[in-house]
């Protein structure tokens, strides 16, 4: 029996509704207002009254209006056809709503996340009289480049036997492919797509394993000094304007992972509609197909409802998880994890709740911390590896990271890319702090040589800072080179453009093959006669590099370029740092 | 016949309840005081409660005054007779032309679906070169001028409506002061832009309440406008009195604050008003400028903060100058790539170069000896300050970026600019 309510209070995006039946936390309610149904959560059960979070504007409802409930958690619809998809917080299809309703988001308008029309190519791969458990396949579809599985539903919890399977053919999501049977005989119908509650993950894996392998990102900056590993976890905090989107979009583009998947959280609609308009025209160079083919998109931005903010993380981690299990590799981006926190934020003071620190509540670390747990590189039960990595934006308060989502988000990620307000000012892209971040993950290159050029970088921002208190007059001319060393580092090698073509993306074996000079420079022994030489002579070296960082990738441009920045470094360099020797020999 | 409620149960602040039935959320009320009728609308329902925001504030309702409940939402009339017209924060005629009653519009209407967006295409030409150069401003921007109380914003402002090529100009107005009011309508007067203009004024010395009204009216009548295919210039000035009336009603609420008394929905409820701005496929268009103040010069406050993170960027005004640090419009590589192609190269690299003055003039005040590159810096600061940043330059973008390459042959060699080789050859002024 479902059970009914009535409305007895209105405080912003929270009702209170006076309950007749059972009803369970997390269900999913509709409130009936003139001739709309307004999706709603439970999210507190005080007796025989509740409050719910409503996922739509509350303008309208009156005091004695009525509720249904649903008996169902809030839940996502899973499989074949989420791929290319823009879907709201809530799984709605944006682009086929604005058919139903035009410009506008008119609420109370809900339509199936999976099209029921499209027939799928479906060959099976189960067998009658086969004992069969969650996660195990049944049939595969091709989806885009992917060949899709269909699982048997993650909720079925026992083993079965397959009493019926499809043959090959055309089925629509809806179709029944599949029969199974339990050990008491009772039969249960499977169908290509099945609903899982969003806030539970998905554990259909026999181990998790270690993040490890190169989560490659084609940014310089995070691929050889703060790497990220598939199935581990990052954070980019940075105040407003620094570059978290941009480095996010740059990434969504670039990153050589089976699938992305967008979480606009609580942020601008406008740069959404830039991946939108992009992502159909560019070409994934891995599959040869557009980049959306490999894309979801779950839009949830800052003028959409709050409550369905807070759900639409949980559904871009759920699908994630679910083509995980595929043994694929799934790359979730979430912009920004601050207005997701911001969210509850609003929910819990409507609550009364007791806050916490800003007001934020006190379950606030425990919330982030059980997010970025579901990331991960798990074995499957056939032994096939998949991954999910999450990469979440943090946008702090006054951009001062000693707040609390930063510090709760710091305290569960393996890498954290900190962006300056100084260096995005200078507009030193991607504005990533070189000094303050770090990564637990292995970089893409010889970790040596990567210290080795760190520990320059490190020296040569030492010297400035001294140069900021004695002047370059009281510097050695030793470490005034030390200090254009690392000054020309930053400027050649951790600078990116993300604008330029060519620039915007470099592939590991260009990083690679680009960082031998890097070492060779770093480890160049000059002799100048005075300061301002060694400013010309460095200043006409990194012109050289930025040339030769514009070109194709081994195009005749790109070896002319190359023996011009050789010649240039080779006028004054006098030998070279036996340990930079040995790192060009062992090869980095 | 509405029910007419006589009873106040409570008056805290600008926040009365009565106890009522069949009342909606949202709905307006008409309290009828000793001062004369003023507007209420529904923030809270609890039980039998309702509590309201009253326009006019609390001061001198009576418990026994009047409460009568209008049925729907707050409303605004709509149609071509608003234009050279100005109102009150409550939608009543500041002029002295009629009350318009004919077709009503609800305000703070649903926001736009993202799926029918389109990427912004469209450069708005200010002759500014911070802006036009630096911080090119699109079409469907949203983007408010950072500013310390005391700077010339609202001239700023002005001349940007005035160059603008826009069709109708929407002036909100919240806690502005009469002057203020008084210099926007001579300025849209003198420059014959009053018939393209509506405005919609809450000044400094009108109840909090009405502030409050001001952007979701202004708001609604222009995407009415657009949808009709206007491109509509929306000025909304000062957005942090805007914010500071949410503050009072929150804590007479007693909301817990989430920063500085501020509500926790202070960003939400900043970005439901700024994400109005858009540009309809096949119709047309709503840019936002704002001016957001800050208290102390402090870009942290907590409103310059929320809204920097909900706006495509900001003007950072100081010192009578658009700061070229803090300043950013996020906008501008949809466009700057259309002009011309040094257009980027100069942008970035102008701006690096006059990081490196900023840090020669450090070390200078320091007493520091300046080297031959340090006084290469300076010179070059102060003819940046000068060409580029003075804001009574008006000059198209092209005459900036010939400018732009002319002050760096004068300080620089051309491998000390970190341009690249190949614009260099073409762009390097001949002789130099
Ligand atoms: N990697 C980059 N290369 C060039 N410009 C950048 C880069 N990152 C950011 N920018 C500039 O800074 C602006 C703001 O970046 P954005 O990513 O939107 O900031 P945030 O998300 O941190 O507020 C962009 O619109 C762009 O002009
Ligand atoms: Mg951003």
């Amino acid at each position: 029996m479902k059970s009914v309510g009535k409305i007895i209070g209105v405080n912003g995006n929270m009702v209170t509704v006076q309950v007749a039946g059972t009803i369970s936390m997390n269900e999913v309610g509709y409130i009936l207002v003139d001739d709309k149904k307004l999706k709603s959560e439970v999210i507190r059960i005080l007796g025989d009254s509740c409050q719910m979070q409503v996922f739509e504007m509350t303008k309208g409802i009156k005091v004695g209006d009525e509720v249904e409930f649903t008996k169902e958690l809030l839940a996502v619809e899973l499989g074949p056809g989420l791929l290319k998809q823009v879907y709201d917080g809530l799984q709605n299809p944006l682009p086929e709503l604005a058919e139903a309703a035009g410009f506008f988001l008119e609420r109370g308008i809900y339509l199936k996340a999976l099209d029921r029309d499209v027939l799928w190519d479906f060959t099976p791969i189960a067998n009658v009289g086969d004992t069969v458990a969650k996660a195990d396949k049944l049939g595969t579809v091709p989806e885009g480049p992917f060949t899709h599985e269909i699982m048997v539903p993650f909720n079925l919890l026992k083993n079965y036997k397959v009493k019926e399977i499809k043959p090959a053919g055309q089925y629509k999501v809806d179709d029944v492919v599949a029969r199974l049977e339990d050990e008491k005989g009772n039969t249960i119908d499977v169908k290509m797509y099945f609903e899982w509650p969003v806030k539970r993950a998905i554990d259909c894996y026999s181990e998790r394993l270690k993040p490890t392998k190169p989560m490659v990102t084609k940014v310089r900056l995070v691929d050889t000094f703060l790497p990220v590993a598939l199935g581990g976890t990052y954070c980019i905090p940075g105040p407003f304007g620094a570059g978290k989107t941009v480095l996010q979009q740059v990434t969504s583009k670039n990153a050589e992972v089976d699938i992305v998947i967008i979480a606009a959280c609580g942020e601008r609609a406008g740069e959404v509609v830039e991946t939108l308009k992009e992502f159909p025209e560019l070409i994934d160079p891995k599959t040869g197909n557009s980049l959306m083919e490999r894309t979801v998109i779950i839009c949830n931005t800052s003028s959409m409802p709050v409550a369905s903010r807070e759900a639409s993380v949980y559904t871009a981690v759920t699908i994630a998880e679910y083509y995980r299990q595929m043994g694929l590799n799934i790359l979730l981006l979430a912009d920004s994890t601050s207005r997701w926190a911001q969210a509850m934020r609003e929910m819990s003071g409507r609550l009364e709740e007791i806050p916490g620190e800003e007001a934020f509540p006190a379950y606030l670390e425990s919330v982030i911390a059980g997010f970025y747990e579901r990331a991960g590189i798990v074995k499957l039960k056939d032994g096939r590896e998949g991954s999910v990595t999450i990469g979440g934006t943090v946008s702090p308060a006054g951009g001062n990271f000693e707040e609390p989502v930063t510090q709760a988000t710091l305290k569960v990620v393996g890498a954290f890319h900190g962006l300056s307000r100084e260096r995005s000012d200078a507009r030193k892209y991607p504005a990533i702090d070189p000094m303050d971040s770090w990564s637990k993950y292995p970089s893409v290159l010889n970790i040596d040589a990567v210290q080795y050029a760190r520990k320059i970088l490190f020296r040569g921002s030492e010297i400035e800072a001294m140069m900021k208190v004695v002047g370059e007059e009281g510097t050695a001319l030793e470490d005034y080179v030390i200090y254009l060393k690392s000054d020309f580092l930053d400027a050649v090698y951790l600078q990116q453009n993300s604008f330029d073509p060519v620039d915007a993306a470099v592939i590991v074996e260009r990083q690679r093959h680009v960082f031998s000079h890097i070492v060779d420079i770093m480890g160049a022994e000059f002799s100048f006669d005075s300061k301002n030489e060694a400013r010309t002579f460095f200043n006409g070296l990194r012109q050289a590099f930025i040339d030769f960082n514009g070109v194709e990738w081994q195009s005749t441009e790109f070896f002319s370029k190359e023996k011009v920045l050789v010649d240039t470094l080779n006028k004054k360099k006098v030998s070279l740092d036996s340990f930079a020797a040995e790192l060009l020999k062992a090869g980095v | 016949m509405r029910k007419v409620y006589s009873k106040i149960e409570t008056i805290a602040g600008n926040v009365i309840s009565v106890k009522a039935t069949d009342v909606q959320y949202g709905e307006l009320a008409r309290v009828s005081t000793a001062y004369g009728d003023t507007l209420a609308e529904v923030i809270k329902l609890d039980g039998e409660l309702v509590s309201m925001q009253v326009f006019a504030g609390g001061r001198g309702i009576s418990t026994g005054d009047e409460v009568r409940f209008l049925g729907n939402p707050m409303r605004v009339s709509f149609s071509d007779s608003l234009q050279g017209r100005i109102f009150d924060g409550s939608g009543k005629p500041r002029d002295n032309g009629p009350e318009l009653t004919d077709n009503l519009i609800t305000i703070g209407g649903p926001s736009v679906n993202p799926a029918k967006r389109i990427i912004p295409r469209n450069m708005i030409r200010t002759g500014i070169p911070m802006i036009d150069l630096f911080n090119t401003l699109v079409e469907s921007q949203k983007l408010p001028i950072f500013s310390v109380s005391g700077e010339p914003y609202n001239q700023l402002l002005s001349r940007i409506a005035m160059q603008a090529e826009v069709d109708l100009i929407i002036l909100g107005g919240m806690g502005l002061k009469y002057d203020d009011y008084l210099f926007f309508k001579e300025e849209l007067e003198n420059g014959g832009a009053m018939s393209r203009t509506i405005m919609f004024v809450h000044t400094a010395s009108d109840p909090v309440v009405e502030s409050l009204m001001v952007p979701d009216i202004s708001l609604a009548v222009a995407e009415k406008f657009a949808l009709q295919g206007k491109k509509v210039l929306v000025l909304l000035t000062d957005m942090t009195n805007f914010a500071d009336a949410m503050k009072e009603i929150a804590i007479t609420q007693e909301q817990v604050p989430s920063n500085r008394g501020y509500p926790g929905d202070l960003y939400s409820q900043l970005a439901s008003r700024y994400e109005k701005a858009v540009d309809f496929e096949g119709s047309g268009s709503i840019t936002i400028l704002g001016v957001t103040t800050m208290p102390g010069d402090d870009v942290t406050h907590p409103v310059p903060d929320n809204t920097g993170y909900i706006t495509e960027g900001q003007y950072y005004l100081k010192n009578g100058r658009i700061e070229p640090f803090g300043s950013l419009s996020r906008l501008k590589q949809q466009v700057n790539d259309k002009t011309r192609d040094d257009h980027r190269a100069i942008m970035d690299g102008m701006i690096k170069l006059y990081a490196a003055y900023k840090s020669s003039l450090e070390k200078k005040s320091m007493g520091f000896n300046m080297s031959a590159w340090d006084e290469k810096l300076l010179k070059y600061g102060s003819q940046f300050e000068k060409g580029m940043m003075d804001l009574s330059v008006n000059i198209p973008l092209e005459k900036a970026l010939d400018l732009g390459w002319e002050i760096m042959a004068s300080c620089f060699e051309k491998d000390e600019t970190g341009l690249k080789t190949d614009l260099i050859n073409r762009y390097w002024p001949k002789g130099k």
